[in-house]
């Protein structure tokens, strides 16, 4: 076992201090030691983005990514998006017009459609159809989450 | 019912507050690794696990032997044959299971399985189904009194008349295709969490399963636990369409592991493992023969099918039924008779032969049945759409008795292929294909009119390992009004906590906020058989329609004694009851449940509450009618879907939004399947399509908008008239992508592709037509 790495990292608004092995995936950091099981893991090999978070304010996928890389910088999970249990309109988006279905592509699928509509707040169907082109969805066939985010859009123009 | 109610499960989903089974801690947790086969076929000479035993942190290694012990070296599959749960002796297919390490943490883990040592004597491999009946090929089933790789012989329908038939045919089409392994790949992967308590002697399993309950049954017949003392929990999964039907080794060594330990033991799977070693699907390789008259009027149909199932029968089936009910390969037509025959083989191969998206090998069917009424109508030189006009079942020959043995309840096949042709401008495309071919460009329109059969079954002839395939519901009505409902059957995605409380809704007048559906705890559950085969609505949802009606006939009584009126002189509308002649006079639902626990008429029990096990009739016979167009790009052979119509019909709707959701998916996996995915193997039984590089997922971008809309006609057994639906657009697609892409090349000789249809293999055809660019 290598020898552990004092990292810090501001999580959800909160700085978070742990000693880590080097080696130790920003993912687990998240769920196994923060515990915010939010963010899930679908693939383990980076293809399906169930484990997106925002770091820095980019979307990562987080099995990825080693948590000691995430040293002195801040991330969101999806524990962050709503606002003291009032939902922000992506998740209302999603709940209203039906874009999720077992809700495991979900948080990341919200993740990369956030980090989206920061960067591009009025995005074309085919830029929102790249802009989650890096998480996967089994059961809905995108339609609905496309619609989620137009939504969303809408709701904060 | 019919109302697009919101989901209330997204509530959780939404703000990532699911519990799915990765996410349950527990106190003093410890972790499994599976150590598997790098080898398909290969004996076992030596697993030295000292090195591992030795490491910081690690707790137990489990080997095939160390089982071999307690009894648990083999289980029972849900199909009549048995598994290795850890090797012994050999394994049979690359990444089996051959040993289990446990660990403090899943790091310590992956490092012990790193020092264990398997030494192999690698053996001849078997990779190709239609060799394993060879004089040649190696036995791969030692274990067994039969020496052959030859499972199982299944026929039905009527072979010497058939076979007349083709012989004396004026036409004759014919098609062999195969219907390749594909595997369900739901986000989640497979996992589990097992806990026993040495105080209690209980034990309890958090675990990714559509069918918790004859998990529970299956863990005490083969482990000796008893039953009571069995907790099986499916929390919230992501995503199941068969993969979760079926128990595997990995569930059976943490329990074992956990027994050992008096530890909590989490087992959860990598994407790799759950597609290299879980449930795969299809791997039919079939052959269909047409005989018709020459104005295109089917007479006959024979279909020969070999099923490649892996190393192990680890098909999750009824019990009565080796393939399935692959005999609904008549499909949407009239045939006056009909033979089909399958014969099961053993391969080098993950084993299975689960239901993907699909009750019991119905896709395969309706894949096969919609690619040779295409076949045929080439023959004839008739528009697809006009050959299958003329034979369909007529509407008033319902219920319709199908030559190999199936009653199809109700069905209007004209009215859903019309509405979808006139959806997407059949005609006009057909014009537009004509003016495009005289350009060179190639479009194609692929029509497929499949039929459904959904919701096992009926217990006369439907059980799993002898459990019969009734599902059941619980309601219990609280004082407030309020109500909790549970069903045998477990969601994974299908929103089963909405639609369920809106049967309930419907049924008694409470509102569906007021009523919360819990599934997947056999601590309080009724029994049941679990979600898959499109069975919830045909049967939990019949039984709760049911079990709500008992609570309404109770009801009654306890109004007619509020009121002090007799019974006969009640009248129920939603929500409440009333005097006949006098609407004002009444008592709410919500009312008559507090009097059910604190005023109740003498002789009745306290209490409002009931419990429903249904038994379905008959199953049900959902349809559709999908058309597709395609373009192909002449330069790359990359195939586009411009359009694609889904017509459906499955009987009464519940919550609109769920049912085209669904169909969404479903559509989507179909093209998945149609254009990309492929678990093959290389001639050493090495898995080619073992990750998400190479097991492609379509994305947003590769995915189409996709067109629905409904015709209904509504089951004539089922006490909400519903069918089911789930897997419909999963059953029906394929053959409506695939005869589109054929239909682009029909000009030029081409009559079937096997799936997926990849760019390089309709460049490869391009080539060879000479049109490629």
């Amino acid at each position: 076992m290598a020898k552990k790495i004092r990292i810090r990292i501001k999580i959800n608004g909160v700085d978070r201090d742990a000693e880590v092995e080097p080696r130790l995936l920003l993912v687990h950091f998240i769920r196994d030691i923060l515990g915010l099981t939010g963010t899930h893991v679908g693939c383990d090999t980076t293809n399906c983005g169930a484990c997106t978070v925002l770091l820095g304010g980019k979307p990562v996928k987080s099995c990825t990514v080693f948590a000691v890389q995430a040293d002195e910088q801040e991330i969101r999970t999806i524990e962050v998006v709503a606002d003291h249990g009032k939902l922000h309109p992506l998740q209302e988006g999603f709940k209203e017009e039906h874009g999720l279905q077992c809700g495991f592509c979900t948080p990341g699928m919200i993740m990369a459609a956030q980090a989206l509509l920061e960067r591009n707040p009025h995005p074309t169907e085919q830029e929102i159809r790249w802009g989650i082109s890096g998480n996967l969805c089994r059961c809905t066939g995108y339609q609905n989450i496309v619609k989620a985010v137009q939504y969303a859009a809408s709701k904060m123009a | 019912m019919g109302h697009s109610v919101k989901r209330k499960e997204d509530q959780r989903f939404v703000q990532g507050k699911g519990t799915y089974v990765d996410d349950v801690r527990l106190p003093g947790m410890a972790y499994g690794q599976m150590i598997r086969s790098p080898y398909a076929h290969a004996r076992i000479v030596a697993i030295r696990t000292e090195e591992a035993k030795k490491l910081a942190g690690v707790l137990a290694v489990i080997t095939g032997e160390d089982l071999e012990k307690a009894g648990l070296a083999w289980m029972p599959t849900l199909f009549h044959d048995r598994q290795m749960v850890l090797a012994t002796g050999k394994v049979l297919f690359q990444s089996q299971e051959v040993a289990f390490v446990v660990a403090e943490d899943r790091y310590a883990a992956a490092d012990a399985a790193e020092l264990i040592e398997v030494e192999y004597e690698e053996l001849p491999v078997l990779v190709d189904p239609h060799r394993a009946l060879d004089a040649d090929a190696p036995i791969l089933r030692d274990d067994r009194e039969e020496k052959t790789n030859h499972i199982f012989h299944w026929e039905v329908g009527n072979r010497q008349a058939t076979d007349r038939e083709l012989q004396n045919a004026p036409v004759r089409a014919k098609v062999d295709a195969v219907f390749q392994r594909c595997h369900p790949a739901p986000l989640e992967t497979c996992g589990c969490v097992a806990d026993y308590n040495s105080a209690t002697g209980r034990l309890t399993v958090w675990e990714t399963s559509q069918a918790p309950h004859a998990h529970r049954t299956l863990f005490a017949l083969v482990a000796g636990i008893p039953e009571n003392n069995i907790r099986i929990i499916a929390p919230d999964i992501g995503g199941g369409f068969g993969n979760k039907v079926p128990i595997y080794p990995g569930y059976v060594c943490a329990v074992v592991a956990s027994l050992q330990l008096g530890r909590p033991v989490k087992w959860i799977e990598t994407r790799s493992e759950n597609l290299q070693s879980t449930g795969f699907a299809r791997d039919y390789h079939m052959t269909a023969e047409v005989a018709a008259e020459r104005d295109g009027k089917v007479k006959a149909l024979r279909v020969r099918t070999l099923a490649d199932h892996g190393a192990f029968n680890a098909a999750a089936q009824p019990s009565k039924y080796p393939a399935g009910l692959f005999s609904i390969c008549t499909g949407s037509y009239d045939f006056s008779t009909a033979f089909c025959e399958v014969d099961g083989v053993y391969t080098n191969k993950a084993p299975g032969g689960i239901a993907y998206r699909c009750s019991f090998r119905v896709t395969e069917a309706a894949y096969l049945i919609e690619r040779v009424m295409d076949v045929l109508a080439a023959e004839l030189q008739m528009d697809p759409v006009e050959l299958r006009r003329k034979n369909f079942i007529p509407s008033e020959k319902f219920p319709y008795q199908s030559p190999l043995g199936w009653t199809y309840d109700s069905g209007d096949y004209h009215a859903a292929m019309n509405l979808a042709l006139e959806k997407i401008g059949y005609h006009e495309l057909r014009r537009e294909q004509e003016e495009k071919r005289k350009r060179g460009e190639l479009m194609g329109i692929g029509v497929s009119s499949f039929t459904e059969i959904v919701g096992a079954g009926p217990a006369h002839s439907f059980d799993i390992v002898g459990i019969k395939m009734f599902d059941s519901c619980e309601i219990r009505v609280h004082p407030t009004g309020k109500a909790i409902a549970r069903m045998g059957t477990k969601a994974q995605g299908q929103g089963h906590e909405t639609t369920f409380a809106q049967i309930v809704a419907q049924e008694l007048g409470i509102p569906v906020a007021d009523i919360t559906v819990e599934e997947g705890d056999t601590d309080t559950a009724p029994y049941g058989l679990g979600t898959y085969a499109s069975r919830s609505t045909p049967t939990a949802g019949a039984a709760t329609a049911m079990a709500s009606r008992k609570i309404r006939e109770k009801a009654k009584k306890i109004a007619g004694h509020l009121l002090e009126v007799s019974e006969e002189d009640l009248e129920w509308e939603p929500g409440r009851f009333y005097v006949k002649g006098a609407p004002g006079k009444a008592k709410t639902i919500q009312e008559i449940a507090f009097a059910a626990y604190t005023n109740v008429p003498p002789g009745l029990e306290a209490g409002l509450e009931a419990v429903h096990y249904y038994d379905p009739p008959n199953l049900t016979f959902p349809f559709g009618t999908y058309v597709c167009v395609v373009d192909i790009d002449r330069g790359t052979g990359e195939v586009k879907v411009r359009r694609f119509v889904a017509v459906d019909d499955c009987g009464n709707i519940i919550n609109p939004m769920i049912v085209d959701g669904q169909i969404h998916g479903g559509l989507t996996e179909g093209l998945a399947i149609a254009f990309m995915q492929e678990i093959a193997y290389d001639e050493s039984g090495n898995v080619q399509g073992g990750t998400f590089m190479d097991y492609l997922v379509p994305t947003a971008v590769e995915t189409p908008n996709w067109e629905t809309d409904k015709t209904c006609t509504p089951s004539p057994h089922h006490p909400l008239g519903a069918k089911g639906v789930g897997e419909s657009p999963n059953v029906g697609s394929p053959a409506a992508f695939v005869n589109a892409v054929v239909d682009a090349l029909s000009h030029l000789g081409v009559r079937h592709i096997d799936m997926p249809i990849t760019p390089w293999k309709v460049w490869q055809i391009l080539k060879e037509k000479g049109v490629a660019e």
